[in-house]
């Protein structure tokens, strides 16, 4: 199988905090920012741990709010 | 290792909020399910070109400023008569797509007879169902759809049946109608599941469009609010408790 990498980018002014994006992520790559906060008070996500991502939209997909962009290279 | 400046390009795209949902912020609290089915409205329209020919009826209830996020046309209709509306529009512009998008308390509490009538009359239109158990926008009372046992501020020691009656599947109620067409139960609390609703909103806006008659999704959905619980808690509740007295999967499709 072929290695993939991937990004993704956060609207983290759009972004509620809602945490449903971390559960989703199957490598673990996303978190809550835990002091930082946007205009609307929410910790909004971001990537923890970008290296472990692979760019499956499983967060992208999920998030109510439309906040997640994902992009994916094969390697 | 690849940098994220270089992955982050056009052609490496692989998910993207639909371009129909606009950008405006919307108001459902953090986590609703209402987000999710609306951007997958969003998709299915805007993959099938009928971004200009689709009419939404947009209901009472947390969802009725949907007409804000989507770029589509919308009609706002009374408490539960979005399907009444629905009818006039669908008939006075059969080429239009015409979908009503409701909660539980707008289609099986005060809308019950728009709702059953539409689809018995089989009109050409798309339903889309949110039940979340509960009424989301007046602080989370209780729903004909609220489980038995299930706490809402107006059943606090939870839902009994003596003396609220049982929660009512009204989709399996709609599925015995010859007028209906296609009646589903989905949910969007994970990416499988999501995927799975999202062809079965395009199966159900296909039949709108191949006058096949009345189509219905219900998704089985969260109100994290309503329920006091975090998304994430309240999607495990979901799964636990509504899915067994809920259960998804197609109720008919002829
Ligand atoms: C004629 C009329 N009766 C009652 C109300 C009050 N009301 C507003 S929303 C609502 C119920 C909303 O619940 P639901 O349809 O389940 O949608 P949700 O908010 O959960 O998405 C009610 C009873 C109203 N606006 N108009
Ligand atoms: S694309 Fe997949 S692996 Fe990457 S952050 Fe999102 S869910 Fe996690
Ligand atoms: S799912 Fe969306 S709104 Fe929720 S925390 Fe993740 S990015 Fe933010
Ligand atoms: S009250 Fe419930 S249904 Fe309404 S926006 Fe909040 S979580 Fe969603």
């Amino acid at each position: 199988m072929a290695k993939v990498k991937g990004t993704v980018l956060v609207n983290t002014e759009r972004c509620k905090g809602c945490e449903l994006c971390v559960e989703a992520c199957p490598t673990k790559t996303l978190a809550l920012a835990k002091k930082e906060v946007n205009d609307r008070g929410y910790h909004y996500a971001y990537m923890e741990n970008p290296d472990a991502c692979i760019g499956c939209a499983a967060c992208g997909i999920v998030c109510p709010d439309g906040c997640i962009t994902v992009y994916k290279v094969k390697l | 290792m690849i940098t994220a400046e270089e992955i982050i390009k056009p052609e490496n795209l692989v998910y993207t909020k639909p371009k129909l949902m606009n950008d405006t912020h919307m108001h459902y609290c953090p986590g609703c399910s209402h987000g999710v089915v609306h951007k997958l409205v969003a998709e299915v329209v805007e993959e099938m070109g009928m971004e200009e020919k689709t009419i939404g009826v947009s209901p009472v209830g947390c969802a009725v400023f949907a007409y804000n996020y989507i770029d589509i046309d919308w009609v706002e209709a009374a408490h539960g008569r979005a399907p009444a509306v629905a009818t006039a529009v669908k008939r006075l512009s059969p080429d239009k797509m015409v979908f009503t998008y409701q909660g539980d308390g707008d289609l099986a509490a005060i809308g019950t007879a728009e709702t059953i009538h539409a689809c018995n009359r089989g009109e050409n239109i798309v339903i889309i169902f949110i039940n979340n158990a509960i009424y989301g926008m007046t602080g989370g009372q209780m729903a004909p759809t609220t489980l038995e046992g299930m706490k809402t501020s107006t059943c606090p020691f939870g839902r009994d049946v003596k003396l609220n009656g049982y929660p009512l599947k009204i989709s399996n109620l709609i599925a015995q109608l010859d007028g209906a067409c296609y009646v589903t139960r989905q949910s969007v609390q994970t990416s499988p599941a999501i995927k799975k609703a999202k062809k079965a909103l395009r199966q159900a806006f296909e039949n709108s469009m191949a006058g096949k008659g009345t189509s219905l999704v219900e998704f089985v959905s969260t109100c994290s609010s309503g329920w006091k619980m975090t998304p994430v808690q309240s999607n495990k509740w979901m799964e636990e408790n509504m899915f067994p007295f809920y259960p998804l999967g197609d109720l008919k499709n002829e």
